[in-house]
């Protein structure tokens, strides 16, 4: 008995300290904007009017991001077709996939020179502009119609297959089938959707910083970084963080009254139901087309990035390589810290059934990376130069950016183990060390892998706090690329861009891949 | 006369042929080990799953290319037979027209076998409000009204207590002396058979075996069927 409460107390030690943790990393930043928000001053219009466009922009990208997801998750749950797989785990990439390779490849596609401008001004027509509101739109589209699809996929996938059977065996017609099976699952599933595209894009700063700007497309996020780097104004910074928090947690509040869809990273790999009513040439043609889109939409782009990138790898200049170490090194400590936070706060919530714990751990999604990374900012500031700090800060704020997904893949998993063989291993008397590696990690190897990968291809990709902290000789690759756009030196942007690319599908791959080996 | 002329069903390694004969208004029970391939009969002949080899026929006509709803067939899954949030009367109605758009007399109708099925007043409840045996009546007060000259069972009563379960096979036996229905039912359990089967089909090896009577299968019962009731 004694042992017993010796392994509990080292559990609850372990996940209290990981927890007490994230609440002062968490609370203490805040109270740090909170101390330095010049509350007097108020909102600006220039504040006001990147509020707006926050908000706009968020709202319009989820908007069309499930518009457009729900035909094509129709098309993807009622067709069969070669590589159809491949095809529905390719929508899971853009979730691992750098922000500034992503935006590489949509201006190759999309740009001043890209195809279809190329394409429209040998047509005789004006090009059209990428940057602005429809350059934010259109990227934060292609990352999250994919993710989109899925989630409405899966809603799909979990009509039972008894009621298309009835529904053929009582002959109803496409439109019945949409009535009576489709909407139903739709209304319980699209809300959901619907806020996590929003909070994705509420709090997407890359895609702000290279596709908007000026004072037409500017979000809070960014005016944030502006205050920070450009003016140097930390008041002013503070204040929009205030209100990116303030936004953030709302957006959250109210995402926790709708059940909110899991990122259904394995759904869809089911053969597709038969569907009787849907047999019809008309219907086949839509739905071929709009898989032919979906796919193009999303390969296109990526393409792009390895026809530009493959030239210019090998002359690549140093101090990329240097960046690509220093973001390597960035993503291993935030491997190691994610992993640990994770298993601590797992271990601490299943075995002293708290689940409370579990939901802490989530925090960090209403939390922006930039709000979290001004309040460091402000708190170093005054003591040593943030650009010292840059890549620990980087490091820490990307593993918390990666812990709820960290959470959501390990608690499960950890309480299902102890629901199945707990007792078994008291039995047997495994405990402290002898549980953690005989059964824990055994069991775990497939999350834990998977969350290895998830937060490292995250971090390596990540371009956030770490513009707020760098000094010039201190870049991660996905800045050095940022800073190669900005310098107009396209085809080292390319090459870099290709080498991001490689080395975050590379990470994720390894570290999913070996939890998959024996497992 | 519902016949599978020489069929062969193919998914994957498994197979399974049958060559047999139902006669209009006989009750017949399935039967066979776990696996064997009952469920996948009777998902051949309702249209789920094609067959490679052979012919379905109904009094004469060739049923083997034609969808689920233009047979002359009712199926029983089991479960998800009703749509959760529609209601009992709603769910009924659907056997009728799909669209849910009846006619006053098609609603007298629906209340009429909600009625047969003892469910007289709880049309409004939804299948979440009714307990499993509530469920399975709306399922058959369903089949009672789309009339179709064959109903298969697909285990629909499996999840419900005995006592349950036997009363569920008397009325199912009751509706199709009525309207002169042929029944396939398939089922684990030899009593359902004894109850109120007239002839049983045996299914294993990868064969469905001609229908028998059932008194005459239990009496003197082949090596595999003992083996399997544990006799």
């Amino acid at each position: 008995m004694v042992s017993r409460i010796f392994k509990i107390t080292r559990a609850g030690l372990a996940g209290g300290l990981a927890l007490t943790a994230i609440l002062c990393l968490i609370a203490g930043t805040m109270l740090a904007v909170l101390a330095r928000a010049d509350m007097l001053r108020g909102l600006g219009p220039s504040d006001w009017s990147a509020i707006r466009f926050t908000l706009l922009q968020s709202t319009l990208s989820a908007l069309i991001s499930v518009c457009f997801a729900i035909p094509l998750a129709r098309a993807l749950s009622r067709r069969n077709f070669p590589l159809r797989g491949v095809l529905i785990t390719l929508m899971g990439a853009p979730f691992i996939l750098p922000v500034m390779v992503a935006v590489l490849g949509l201006l190759a596609v999309f740009g001043r020179s890209g195809i279809i401008n190329s394409t429209l001004v040998w047509v005789g027509l004006e090009p059209v502009s990428i940057y602005g509101l429809h350059g934010v739109v259109l990227a934060h589209v292609f990352f999250n119609l994919p993710l989109a699809t899925r989630l409405i996929l899966q809603g799909w996938q979990e009509i039972p297959g008894e009621r298309f059977r009835l529904a053929a065996s009582l002959g109803f017609s496409p439109r019945n089938v949409s009535r009576l099976l489709e909407r139903p699952m739709l209304r319980s599933v699209l809300p959901g959707a619907f806020l996590v595209v929003f909070l994705v894009c509420l709090t997407s700063f890359a895609v702000a910083l290279t596709m908007g700007g000026g004072p037409r497309a500017t979000t809070i996020e960014l005016a944030i970084y502006q205050a920070v780097r450009l003016d140097f104004d930390l008041a002013k910074a503070a204040l929009l963080a205030l209100v990116q928090f303030g936004l953030g947690v709302s957006a959250a509040l109210l995402a926790m009254r709708f059940a909110l869809p899991e990122a259904g990273l394995g759904a869809g790999f089911d053969r597709p139901e038969r569907r009787w009513e849907a047999q019809r040439p008309a219907l086949r043609i839509i739905d071929t087309g709009l898989i032919i889109f979906g796919a193009l939409f999303l390969l296109l782009p990526l393409s792009m990035v390895v026809l530009n990138g493959l030239p210019g790898i090998l002359n690549l200049p140093a101090e990329v390589w240097i960046a690509a170490l220093r973001s390597l090194a960035v993503a291993m400590v935030a491997v190691a810290i994610t992993l640990a936070l994770a298993l601590s706060i797992s271990a601490f919530s299943v075995l002293h059934r708290r689940p409370f714990a579990g939901t802490l751990g989530m925090l960090g999604i209403a939390a922006s990376p930039l709000v979290i990374g001004t309040g460091l900012f402000i708190i170093i500031h005054p003591i040593a130069d943030p650009g010292r700090y840059a890549l620990v800060v980087t490091a820490l704020v990307n593993a918390l950016m990666a812990l709820p997904f960290a959470l959501r893949a390990l608690l499960p998993a950890l309480s299902g183990a102890e629901a199945n063989f707990g007792r078994l291993a008291d039995g047997l008397g495994m405990k402290g060390w002898a549980r953690m590696r005989h059964l824990w990690l055994p069991r775990l190897r497939r999350p834990l892998g998977f969350t290895a990968g998830l937060t490292a291809a995250l971090s390596m990709g990540d371009l956030g706090v770490v513009t707020l902290f760098a000094a010039p000789d201190q870049a991660t690759l996905p800045l050095q690329l940022y800073r190669l756009m900005g310098a107009y030196r396209m085809e080292d942007a390319a090459a870099a861009g290709l080498l991001l690319l490689g080395l975050s599908l590379t990470l994720f791959w390894l570290f999913d891949g070996g939890g998959h080996e024996r497992a | 006369m519902l016949e599978l002329n020489a069929i062969t069903i193919r998914q994957g390694d498994f197979a399974l042929s049958a060559d047999l004969n139902i006669s209009p208004g006989h009750i017949v029970a399935v039967l066979g080990p776990s696996g064997a391939g009952k469920s996948t009969l009777l998902a051949a002949i309702a249209g789920f799953t094609p067959v490679e080899t052979g012919h379905i026929q109904w009094q004469g006509t060739d049923l083997t290319g034609l969808p689920p709803a233009q047979r002359p067939i009712s199926i029983l899954f089991q479960d998800n037979n009703l749509f959760p949030h529609l209601d009992a009367r709603s769910n009924v109605a659907l056997g009728l027209e799909p669209s849910l758009r009846l006619s006053a007399k098609q609603w007298t109708q629906v209340d009429t076998a909600l009625e047969r099925v003892g469910l007289t007043g709880l049309g409004r409840r939804k299948p979440a409000a009714l307990s499993g045996g509530q469920n399975a009546r709306i399922a058959l007060a369903r089949a009672l009204l789309r009339a179709r000259p064959v109903m298969l069972l697909d285990e629909p009563f499996g999840a419900l207590g005995p006592g349950l379960k036997a009363e569920m096979l008397t009325l199912v036996a009751d509706l199709a002396r009525e309207t002169g229905a042929s029944v396939l039912m398939v089922s684990h359990d030899p009593a359902d058979a004894q109850a109120i089967a007239d002839e049983v089909i045996w299914v294993d090896g990868g064969i469905a075996h001609s229908p028998h009577n059932t008194d005459e299968i239990f009496s003197l019962p082949p090596q595999a069927l003992s083996a399997y009731m544990g006799t």
